[in-house]
């Protein structure tokens, strides 16, 4: 009797870690699918990923309590104010070096990278904060595994907005201009299509993803100035676990970082749970060079 | 008489980098030249694999991590003298580069950038948490100066000429480097690694040497690291560094010796005289780099070029 009890509390401690795994996850996977959309079309490397997912937390936080604006306003209006930082980016540096190779557009984005990071390093100094949030941290059960309210929010949320991505791009005669660009760019500017506009919304949209996840991320855990980075490490390892611009590929890579780094967490040593999603990636790419669904370029 | 040309540029600067000493009396000064020094080896190996190989490597970091580390073990563990240490600095850097490239030097574009800037993220973890050979995030005091069989090395001016001297050897080794066959391989693998490859350059082949000999150069700097500061902890890894490698690299210019000498000095030397507080230093470099690569991607060294070309031009007309 007493093995089938450890059993069972066995099973439920796996379920209780994978669905936790899959909610992390699933935000990996909003900063991992703006990261592969700004990739996929623009073909730059967005190392300023991380400080745009660290700026959501940053602006969310200073107006959820500083300005006392309610908690869904701050993250919606954290949101908008991260779109415009990065529109404001691709304008005035990105739209100069459209036809660059790839390593200006890194060197560009990683000087924006340290510009955000220390700027926001010198007004916010380097303790960090939590974002006040009006959910109970008391857990529910459901079934045989808890969650506390904040968790089923974010998945809420996360899956939402996801699917209205997938609505946007795949139903919207933006979306279609989106995708004709992300396969032919020129064929696209030859049939009328605004190809600065098209990126420079691609842009803010991947921005945005990426603020609403530093958001949430920092309402679950905290906010502080360089938290960008070990973020965009994860990011970019999702990525190329899916095979770069590849959107599908970004959420099941990001589903599986979550979930790997939550059992390697719960059952091996929360110490050393950032490096299996590490060591992870670097086995896949040494039997795999160009990811799980990559094509060779 | 072109060939002469070349050989007394460098020769001069030799003779006052050694004459520094003798005429600048301030340590700190002294201080400051030996970090633009231990900057030097890192970016040119730097300098090797982005601007001769065109592989942009985020991962430097790694392996002043692992030079400094093994020293420090080296000489706190077992009391080595610097020979020692600085062998076993070589050694263990040659082999962990040896297996991390053929790893990454099968990946191209985006994906060797994100993956060797892992490589560092990595070791940064497992020198946080292997805490009973590390020591952790309190990392690894009391490193010794250099010892040569029994002599320490402990006086700024002595760290000062080990620098120089480390500098000289290593730009030799460059020099030679790149006006070999590998450096003219890897250059054609920077142009084009589709066409060099049908022309039977095998881009794993010389990107290996590339790597590793950057890779070592990088070990040697964290060797040198450890026994100055004398102190090692997981911040060696930090992205910090790697950023300000870059910003010489690309400010100096990237694929010329001099460049790397030219971001260095700059570097190092300029924010002290201009008096620059600290907490403003990385903002202005999140500048400086966008603005150097949008409008400078040559750097320092490619507009002496271009200036030499113009000047020459205006002579022979």
């Amino acid at each position: 009797m007493s093995e089938s009890s450890e059993e069972n509390s066995m099973t439920a401690e796996i379920v209780q870690q994978l669905v936790n795994g899959l909610i992390i996850g699933a935000t990996y996977g909003l900063m991992a699918v703006g990261l592969t959309m700004i990739f996929g079309m623009m073909d730059v490397i967005n190392f300023a990923h991380g400080e745009l997912y660290m700026l959501g937390g940053v602006f969310a936080y200073y107006l959820a309590s500083l300005l006392g604006i309610n908690f869904f306003g701050s993250i919606a209006l954290a949101v908008v104010l991260v779109m415009v930082v990065g529109l404001i980016f691709d304008q005035l540096v990105l739209r100069k070096l459209r036809n660059e190779p790839t390593l200006i557009t890194i060197l560009v984005t990683i000087g924006l990278s340290i510009f955000l990071q220390s700027t926001v390093m010198l007004f916010w100094g380097p303790s960090p904060q939590s974002i006040p949030s009006p959910f109970s941290s008391k857990a529910i059960q459901i079934g045989f595994i808890f969650l506390t309210p904040f968790k089923i929010f974010m998945a809420v949320i996360t899956v939402a907005v996801i699917f209205g991505l997938h609505l946007l791009i795949q139903k919207t005669t933006l979306g279609k201009s989106m995708r004709a660009v992300f396969q032919e760019k020129e064929s696209a500017a030859i049939v009328g299509i605004d190809i600065n506009r098209v990126y420079a919304i691609n842009f803010a949209l991947g921005s945005g993803l990426a603020a609403l996840a530093g958001a949430l991320l920092g309402t679950l855990f905290v906010v502080y100035p360089n938290m960008g980075l070990i973020a965009v490490v994860k990011a970019f390892l999702i990525v190329i676990m899916g095979g770069m611009g590849n959107f599908l590929g970004a959420i099941f890579g990001a589903l599986l970082l979550g979930v790997v780094e939550s059992m390697a967490a719960g059952f091996i040593s929360s110490s050393y749970k950032d490096l299996f999603g590490l060591l992870i990636v670097m086995i896949l790419l040494v039997v795999r060079p160009y990811g799980l669904f990559g094509r060779k370029i | 008489m072109g060939v002469k040309n070349l050989k007394i540029g460098p020769l001069l600067l030799i003779v006052v980098a050694l004459l520094v000493p003798f005429i600048l009396r301030d340590e700190y000064f002294i201080h400051l030249l030996i970090n633009a020094g231990l900057f030097y080896i890192l970016v040119a190996g730097l300098n090797l694999l982005v601007g001769y190989l065109g592989k942009l490597s985020l991962g430097h970091t790694a392996f002043l991590g692992i030079g400094a580390y093994t020293t420090a073990l080296l000489s706190v563990k077992l009391q080595a003298p610097f020979l020692a240490t600085l062998a076993g600095s070589i050694v263990i850097s040659l082999i962990l580069s040896i297996l991390f490239g053929i790893i990454v030097l099968r990946l191209r574009g985006p994906y060797f950038v994100i993956v060797s800037m892992c490589f560092a993220e990595v070791l940064a973890i497992v020198a946080t948490n292997w805490v009973s050979l590390t020591n952790g995030p309190m990392g690894l005091p009391g490193v010794e100066p250099p010892r040569f069989f029994g002599y320490y090395l402990e006086s700024k001016v002595a760290f000062y000429y080990l620098m120089v001297a480390i500098v000289i050897i290593s730009t030799y080794i460059i020099y030679r480097l790149i006006h070999s066959v590998i450096g003219r391989a890897s250059i054609s693998l920077r142009e084009n690694e589709n066409l060099a490859e049908s022309v039977g350059v095998s881009a794993f082949r010389y990107g290996m040497i590339i790597f590793v000999a950057a890779s070592v150069l990088a070990g040697v700097a964290g060797c040198f690291y450890a026994h100055y500061v004398s102190y090692v902890n997981p911040e060696v890894f930090g992205f910090i560094y790697m950023i300000t490698m870059l910003v010489m690299l690309v400010t100096g210019g990237k694929g010329t010796i001099a460049g790397p000498f030219f971001g260095c000095i700059l570097f190092t030397v300029l924010p002290e005289a201009l008096r620059v507080a600290k907490d403003y230093r990385d903002p202005i470099f999140g500048i400086i780099l966008i603005v150097v690569a949008i409008f400078l991607p040559q750097g320092i060294a490619g507009l002496f070029q271009k200036g030499m070309a113009r000047l020459k031009g205006k002579t022979t007309e």
